[in-house]
């Protein structure tokens, strides 16, 4: 629904975006990755208008990105914040309204979403008598009434309470649901892998990953596992496996083995069967965290290396 | 175009909504008024009673010489002190003027009286003390008073302005006066809607609310909708204060003078009162009552037009580079170093203007303040009500339209990049590099 071709993006000496292309999946929720300073934030930008690239296209569901398509993105940026002495209603009408929605239409639509986050009472309050989570709330719902086509959620739980957090988590599934289509921007690699379902990693402007993030986590597999058993093992070598490393846990003990060549785990177990008792066993899948940090620092350009050495 | 309405409507109704806003508007009038009312009610029941002024001149130099006045009776009486005194605690109305019997050495005069004499009526006695000295001191350097009277001159150029439709009365003084209100008046609008301005756009930016606005409006708009609905403040507050002073300034005048007169002819009166008692029937303009009248012959309509094109015309200027200023910002303290440049045209305008353009309108100075954009809005309303040549007023307001489009482009362009830099201090080379950013 989103296809970006070949976007680069240049500020004075500073490179944001170099040659960045990426395809948006209808029914998705992507997670846009990346570190601090990675070009994100400018992308998010582009997509969303605010500037345009030096160079490439973007197609939103097939049309070149025009003026028209901002009433059907959504936007929550990471630096968000509302009108201080504006009564709430108002100030959400008021952000509806410059979305395009006509003012009847904007009020019934935010009253839905007062209603279904239990902020009824909050029409007349002012933004100043808000906590900050109650404000993010607020502005979460500031990004998603218009029913738009795209969702970007730039840090969407940051600021939230694990309740309200989950909550938040729970509304964006059903955006999905209901049909939108979702990019995150996070760094809370966790919940990129309960809500994603593809990624891309961005590094110093380049983009250094993208894919399905099973597929990637799966590529990421290395024949690893934990086992636990009620023994410990010691001093004994096997044809199959290596014990990489292992920690006591209570009457227990933990093992973390890596496959050898061909092995299958059933051969492993075989081996350990005879020794002790099984009592639990976990293939160690690479998480997100693991991934983002070897990839960005795989990605280390060469005069950041070379520092490093010396 | 219906998203920058937007903006603007929000911009306007929430400012005119505020308190402040209300307090201010209908406050200053009221203040304005005030002040007229009680400088009128002061000319009007202040003098109007007759006051008794009883001499005792042990000098013999005055004698009776004084001449009595609308509100003064002058009365020599030959009594001791001590029983004019007595008396005097009996009469509140009356005044006693007792000069020493060494006048004309110790200089020493008093008035004694039981209400505290008012200045008016200390300086009534003082101005025919005066002229009686002068008189006798003439006299008796062998000058005859009949002699006097004819050589006395007394010069009063009544300014006329030729033009198409005849002559026309003018007043320097009322000129001058109506010249440096309507500029100071844009001078200090200049400041305080351009600062609103700027403060608006730090409060967005600093409320970081301006990346979502900005994701369904351009910047541009956003600029230029938050100038419109600012400037339309102003215009409201500028129209309400004419409309409300002018309404409560007759509401007033119709209160105060029943009989049909106004609080001019009041002050014509009491001027030529003042000066009547030289040359008892002779009216003989002055100064005040001229200005007075001359205020008649004044084109209010096109001063107002012109003073309203000025106004919104360096209001768009200057608050397209305050907004400029406060994208470029993040708090109002930093903004000291980019204000400077911005502001310095317009006191140095105003601080020239005050001196040298009201004393010289036509001047080459006066005439290239009131051409340059930055300039203009301060000078050229100084100048207006001296008559400015039409080809003149054209250049400065076609300038004036050039440079507010400049001035607003290149605002713009630092705006857009200026809104979403955060937590970094900013240089003129920054902005400089902002303003030669692509799209």
């Amino acid at each position: 629904m989103l296809s970006i071709h070949n976007i680069s993006k240049q500020y004075a000496q500073h490179t944001a975006l170099n040659k960045v292309s990426i395809e948006v999946k209808s029914g998705q929720i992507f997670g846009l990755l990346g570190p601090n300073g990675a070009g994100k934030t400018s992308l998010i930008r582009i997509i969303n208008q605010i500037t345009a690239p030096d160079k490439g296209e973007i197609y939103f569901n097939g049309q070149k990105l025009n003026q028209s398509h901002i009433s059907q993105i959504g936007y929550l940026p990471e630096e968000r914040g509302l009108y201080k002495k504006m009564d709430i209603g108002e100030q959400m009408i008021y952000l509806a309204r410059l979305k395009g929605l006509s003012r009847a239409d904007a009020t019934s639509k935010i009253k839905y979403w007062f209603t279904k986050m239990e902020m009824e009472g909050w029409w007349k309050k002012k933004v100043e008598d808000l906590s900050k989570g109650m404000q993010q709330k607020v502005q979460f719902i500031a990004a998603v009434m218009h029913q738009p086509d795209l969702i970007i959620l730039d840090e969407p739980f940051s600021g939230f309470d694990p309740v309200n957090a989950e909550i938040i988590k729970n509304e964006i599934l059903t955006l999905q649901r209901n049909g939108s289509n979702i990019i995150i921007s996070t760094h809370r690699m966790e919940s990129v892998e309960t809500l994603c379902q593809h990624i891309v990693i961005l590094n110093k402007g380049h983009k250094i990953l993208d894919g399905n993030i099973h597929h990637i986590r799966n590529s990421y597999r290395n024949g690893s596992f934990r086992i636990v058993l009620n023994k410990p093992l010691r001093e004994i070598s096997f044809n199959d496996f290596d014990i990489i490393g292992w920690v006591a846990l209570n009457e227990n003990y933990q093992f973390t083995i890596k496959l050898k060549n061909n092995a299958t785990i059933n051969q492993a177990l075989m081996a350990l069967i005879p020794l002790a008792q099984i009592i639990g066993i976990e293939e160690f899948i690479p998480s997100m965290n693991d991934i983002f940090i070897e990839k960005v620092n795989q990605n280390t350009p060469v005069y950041a290396k070379s520092v490093f050495n010396n | 175009m219906r998203k920058v309405f937007l903006i603007i409507s929000r911009e306007y109704l929430n400012r005119v909504q505020k308190k402040s806003f209300l307090v201010l508007t209908f406050l200053l009038p009221t203040l304005i008024i005030g002040m007229y009312a009680s400088i009128f009610l002061i000319f009007k029941t202040g003098d109007s009673q007759l006051k008794q002024i009883e001499i005792i001149d042990r000098s013999g130099i005055f004698k009776n010489e004084f001449k009595n006045q609308q509100n003064l009776e002058f009365k020599i009486i030959n009594n001791s002190l001590a029983s004019a005194k007595q008396k005097l605690i009996e009469q509140k109305e009356t005044f006693l003027l007792f000069i020493d019997s060494n006048y004309a050495k110790s200089g020493k005069v008093e008035v004694l009286s039981q209400n505290k004499p008012s200045l008016n009526l200390v300086m009534d006695i003082e101005s025919q003390m005066e002229n009686i000295l002068q008189n006798r001191r003439l006299l008796a350097a062998g000058i005859d008073t009949s002699v006097l009277n004819k050589v006395k001159a007394q010069v009063n150029i009544n300014a006329k302005q030729i033009s198409d439709e005849g002559e026309k009365n003018t007043s320097i003084g009322a000129t001058a006066v109506i010249g440096f209100t309507s500029s100071f008046l844009i001078y200090m609008a200049l400041f305080i809607y351009g600062a609103q301005v700027m403060r608006g756009v730090i409060e967005e930016k600093t409320n970081r609310i301006v990346e979502v606005i900005v994701s369904s409006v351009k910047p541009f708009q956003l600029m230029l909708g938050k100038i419109l609905g600012i400037g339309a403040v102003g215009l409201t507050q500028f129209l309400l204060w004419i409309v409300l002073s002018t309404s409560l300034m007759s509401a007033a005048s119709y209160v105060l003078v029943n009989d049909g007169e106004n609080i001019k002819d009041k002050i014509i009166q009491k001027t030529n009162q003042n000066n009547g008692y030289k040359q008892a029937n002779e009216t003989s303009p002055n100064q005040i009552t001229d200005m007075l009248n001359a205020t008649d012959t004044i084109d209010f309509g096109y001063i107002i037009t012109c003073f309203l094109f000025y106004f919104i015309g360096g209001y768009l200027i200057y608050s397209a580079l305050f907004a400029a200023v406060g994208s470029a910002v993040d708090n109002e303290t930093e903004t000291q170093q980019f204000m400077l440049p911005i502001t310095l045209p317009l006191i140095f305008t105003f601080i020239i203007g005050v001196n040298l353009i009201v004393n010289n309108p036509n001047s080459a100075l006066a005439f290239w303040l009131s051409i340059i954009p930055f300039t203009s809005p301060v000078a050229m309303m100084i100048r207006i009500p001296f008559g400015v040549p039409a080809w003149q007023l054209a250049l400065s307001v076609t300038l004036l339209i050039v440079g507010f489009l400049f001035t607003t482009w290149v605002a713009s362009r630092i705006y857009r990049v200026g809104i979403l830099m955060y937590g970094k201090k900013t240089s003129y080379k920054e902005l400089v590099k902002w303003f030669f950013y692509k799209e």
